[in-house]
């Protein structure tokens, strides 16, 4: 249990998909404008990521990775299929955001209505892929530990976003250099902020 | 997307004209896809600390969108529009899964570091995003040049972060001890770590983009 609260605060903080890794920086500076749009695309990562994350486990451990196939019977124990973990892993994931999508619609029209556009928007993310891919070249052992690895991402993904589209609502009223606005700025202040967030990388957990 | 249309009737035109000269030469800097777009931030950052892996990459993202962008094109008018994002998805993994097989065949020690951000091109905005804007609206031979011209623009930016990381991290260009040689050292210098760190990739591209925004001030931003 002590681990699983451990790998949580870890993937949350330690390893923060944008601060430490810079996965998911497209829609990261193209959504951010106001806090509220921010606060949508997060909750759709964290839930996209949370199924994920591990169904792309099971596939790994039972269809693609050496010897994984052995359940289907000894002459299948030396089949190697990890080369076509890319092209499993993002169709998986374009399946489940569309699955997702249809099921949000179904049973919970208000937060569709909510999330809107930016469900489709998710297949392409790269913190989401990036997720899995971790995943994989991490091994975990088992599949609780893959849930809370692609919850904890998420999280992190939630926090990046919300704290840049609020500092990014107050920046409006400064003076900034012309050159610099837009685009410019918020690169340094994600700059900025991730020097913030390498305080958590000496913590030992 | 945004791209309009061109619905023209062309004529017979040469395979250097000027328009098409300018496909290339435009994503340099005008509409340059990471500075101006923003698209293709996510790998542009993270493999910036060395010079080698960011060419390697390079590479990879150059052959990953020429050739992705002609396949596109020349299915452009059988691709059902409702389906289309999980067939250009298939498309580039198709080709991502080519570009991991012969690095980890002919460049295994690059491809341990760059680790899962070959498997991230599949996801580079850059490349869906030339897909959805020009492949599926234009000829072969446009796409072609539109991915050349849009991946050297992706390439510029990754190489000048990537020169100062290195230079300044570490004092090295290509693992060549330049400062070392140039005896840099003797007269006090010490290597700024702090430049290898992830937060100054983001700082530096800041600055780039500053600078290039001074220079060419059609591209400033209201806010």
């Amino acid at each position: 249990m002590q681990d699983l609260v451990n790998l949580f605060v870890k993937s949350i903080f330690v390893e923060n998909m944008i601060f430490a890794y810079f996965l998911g920086m497209c829609s990261y500076l193209a959504v951010s404008k106001t806090v509220k749009t921010g606060v949508g695309l997060g909750a759709a990562v964290i839930f996209v990521m949370g199924i994920t994350v591990p169904v792309n486990y099971l596939l790994e451990n039972y269809v693609l990775k050496e010897g994984a196939l052995s359940w289907l019977g000894s002459s299948f124990a030396e089949v190697d299929l990890s080369f076509l973990s890319f092209i499993m892993f993002i169709a998986v994931i374009a399946s489940m955001v569309q699955l997702v999508e249809m099921i949000v619609e179904k049973f919970a029209p208000a937060l569709y209505g909510a999330l809107g556009i930016f469900l489709p928007l998710i297949a392409v993310n790269c913190s989401i892929l990036g997720g899995s891919l971790f995943m994989q070249e991490r091994d975990y052992s088992t599949i609780t530990e893959a849930t809370v690895y692609g919850l904890g991402s998420g999280v992190g993904w939630f926090l990046a976003i919300v704290a840049i589209a609020a500092i990014r609502e107050k920046i409006r009223y400064s003076n900034i250099p012309p050159a610099l606005r837009g685009l410019g700025i918020t690169f340094i202040v994600t700059g900025l902020m991730g020097i913030a967030f390498m305080a958590f990388m000496g913590i030992k957990l | 997307m945004a791209e309009v249309l061109e619905k023209k009737k062309e004529k017979k035109e040469a395979l250097f004209s000027k328009k098409n000269r300018l496909l290339i030469s435009d994503p340099l800097n005008d509409s340059n896809p990471i500075t101006v777009q923003v698209l293709g931030i996510c790998s542009a950052l993270a493999i910036t600390v060395k010079l080698y892996p960011a060419l390697v990459m390079s590479i990879s993202v150059l052959f990953v969108l020429g050739a992705g962008n002609v396949i596109i094109s020349l299915m452009r008018n059988i691709i059902p529009n409702r389906i289309r994002i999980i067939v250009q998805l298939v498309v580039v993994a198709a080709l991502v899964i080519l570009v991991d097989q012969v690095l980890k065949a002919f460049a295994y020690d690059v491809s341990k570091e760059l680790s899962v951000f070959v498997g991230l091109i599949i996801t580079n905005c850059i490349i869906m995003g030339r897909f959805e804007a020009f492949a599926l609206a234009n000829g072969p031979w446009k796409s072609f040049l539109d991915g050349l011209g849009n991946a050297f623009g992706y390439a510029w930016i990754l190489l000048a972060v990537a020169f100062f990381r290195e230079l300044l991290g570490s004092g090295t260009l290509f693992g060549y001890p330049v400062f070392e040689k140039l005896g840099v050292y003797n007269t006090g210098y010490v290597n700024n770590g702090f430049m290898l760190l992830p937060p100054m990739a983001l700082i530096t591209v800041g600055i780039i983009i500053w600078v290039q925004r001074s220079r060419n001030t059609k591209l400033i931003e209201e806010n």
